[in-house]
């Protein structure tokens, strides 16, 4: 239970995935223009990651040790992701086709995101069990979501704020999202 | 290594792909989504070029919403009239064109008429627009360092190596509307592509002494607006401003500007010209004329003067045919009109000094 409650407190506030170990910085600048859009992204990275951490483990216990084929984790780990990102594409297309435009291109960058790939090869390295993988993959996907839903609603406030030429779209996020990684670093020690 | 582990690995690699691959194609079976025939015909017609200048997400966008109804056919400024007419023969709607609108810049300081400073910085018309209001004298003025130039994604905007400001090539001109938006001077705006009048100066001020600026600068005298007898001309913020609408193209209201900062296109200036055989001097065209250009009592052949500024307007009217709109001889004379009649004074009243000398006298 204790281990289950510092996994919990240190992915989503202490080791944040996009303000301290900045994963996923892709989707994060790229679907943060818009609250409703962000947290629809973050629900997606929620459901791959808690599922590839999942079956990431299953294949890496079962397929890749046996074996001693440790080496080809990445590969095989990119595969998983690959098709569950796919799979979900193809879910959002008919069952949720608005938020399935709203993501636009930034639905299969999941599977180029390292916040996937990271969290995958994070829960071999820290050598969870299968409860833990899936608890810490959905606990990262949780901080990316909350990290997300934070700047997308600092970036909506911005746009309609009297910003000088040049601080103007990227620039001003770009600075934001900096300070707010230096804002999380306070959250260092706590576990 | 051993063969047996590479074999072994690539065994894995094979079946975990096998199963996945089978996994995926359950799913795109179950969730499968039936694509709109319509809006994949309406994409065939488009460019392509995701320019997003039809305000919807890329093509795929634009398509997706003239299929649902959301948007009309005549947005894409890229496919052009072409792609219209394609896209109204799928919606089963008649097409009207728009007029086609192209970048159009509202500057002459160039060389003689505007005085540059000495700029040394960033070749960017957005540094030199911070520095000192600029760097040309009138700072409105086109600062001619290509921000434009590279904004352009159809490479119809140039900087004029000699005049060093923007010249719009109207042919490639899109219409996306990206250099209007980069200029930081605001020099550029869209018009009517077969405009043959336009305004190039947006300085507000007013009074002579803009031009010590720019000699060619609007000074704000509406001599413009006065001259023009077609209701086009008025002033907004200081400049005049054409309801190409209502414009005629008879180019009076640039014959009229004491600066020429209203610009027109004399070479396509046409006259008019009646057929001396076939007109029986009806005089509808006299009346026609704003000009006063028209000589030519009831039942007299009537002349074109030299005032004609080649408006059409009597040709139109015509019932004979008689007036063709040529290619002019000479360029307009504005007194060459019509000269009315001089009224007689009124009759002055007998002097009132006769009448007092008398009773002096007596």
């Amino acid at each position: 239970m204790n281990q289950i409650l510092t996994i919990l407190i240190g992915s989503i506030f202490v080791n944040n995935f996009a303000m301290s170990r900045f994963y996923g910085i892709c989707p994060f600048l790229g679907v943060s223009k818009k609250l409703d859009t962000a947290f629809g992204m973050g629900m997606a990275v929620t459901f791959v990651m808690a599922v590839a951490s999942l079956v990431a483990y299953l294949v890496n216990a079962f397929l890749l040790v046996p074996f001693g084929l440790e080496y080809l984790q990445t590969i095989a780990f990119i595969l998983v992701i690959a098709v569950l990102v796919q799979i979900v594409e193809m879910v959002l297309k008919k069952m949720a086709p608005s938020l399935y435009q709203a993501l636009g291109v930034y639905l299969p960058l999941i599977t180029t995101n390292c916040a996937v790939l990271g969290v995958a090869q994070l829960n071999v390295t820290e050598g969870y069990n299968l409860i833990l993988s899936v608890i810490n993959g959905a606990a990262s996907a949780l901080g990316f979501t909350l990290s997300i839903c934070l700047f997308a609603g600092i970036r909506e406030r911005l746009a309609v704020g009297n910003m000088p030429k040049w601080m103007e779209g990227f620039t001003g996020a770009l600075i934001t999202a900096g300070l707010m990684a230096v804002a999380f670093n306070g959250f260092n020690g706590l576990i | 290594m051993s063969i047996t582990a590479i074999l072994t690995a690539a065994l894995v690699i094979s079946v975990l792909g096998l199963v996945f691959g089978a996994l995926l194609g359950v799913t795109g079976r179950v969730f499968a989504v039936p694509s709109n025939p319509t809006v994949d015909a309406l994409r065939e017609c488009l460019p392509g070029a995701n320019c997003g200048a039809c305000g919807f997400p890329g093509c795929d966008g634009y398509a997706a919403a003239v299929a649902e109804g959301k948007a009309e056919v005549g947005a894409c400024a890229v496919g052009g009239p072409a792609c219209t007419e394609k896209m109204a023969e799928i919606m089963g709607v008649s097409a009207s064109a728009g007029v086609r609108m192209v970048a159009t810049v509202a500057c002459q300081g160039h060389g003689d008429h505007c005085a540059q400073k000495n700029y040394q910085g960033i070749h960017d018309c957005n540094a030199a627009a911070l520095v000192d209001n600029g760097t040309k004298a009138c700072q409105y003025a086109c600062l001619g360092l290509g921000t434009c130039e590279r904004a352009c994604p159809f490479d119809a905007i140039h900087i004029d190596p000699v005049k060093k400001i923007a010249v719009v090539d109207k042919e490639k001109c899109q219409g996306c509307k990206k250099c209007v938006a980069a200029c930081p001077q605001h020099v550029l705006s869209m018009q009517p592509a077969d405009r043959v009048v336009q305004i190039s100066c947006h300085n507000p001020g007013k009074g002579n002494a803009l031009k010590e600026k720019c000699d060619k600068a609007c000074v704000g005298c509406e001599a413009c607006v006065k001259a023009c007898n077609f209701g086009a001309l008025s002033m907004e913020n200081g400049v005049p401003k054409i309801d190409y609408d209502k414009c005629v193209g008879c180019m009076a209201c640039a014959d009229a500007c004491p600066t020429g900062a209203m610009t027109a296109d004399y070479e396509v200036r046409k006259e008019a010209y009646i057929d001396a055989d076939k007109c029986v001097g009806c005089t509808l065209c006299t009346k026609q004329c704003k000009f006063d250009a028209i000589e030519g009592a009831l039942k007299q052949k009537h002349k074109v003067l030299g005032a004609c500024t080649g408006c059409g307007a009597c040709a139109a009217k015509c019932p004979r045919k008689a007036i063709v709109m040529r290619d002019r001889r000479a360029p307009r004379n504005k007194m060459d009109k019509v000269k009315k009649a001089p009224v007689a004074p009124a009759a002055k009243p007998a002097a009132p000094a006769a009448a007092k000398e008398p009773e002096q006298k007596a």
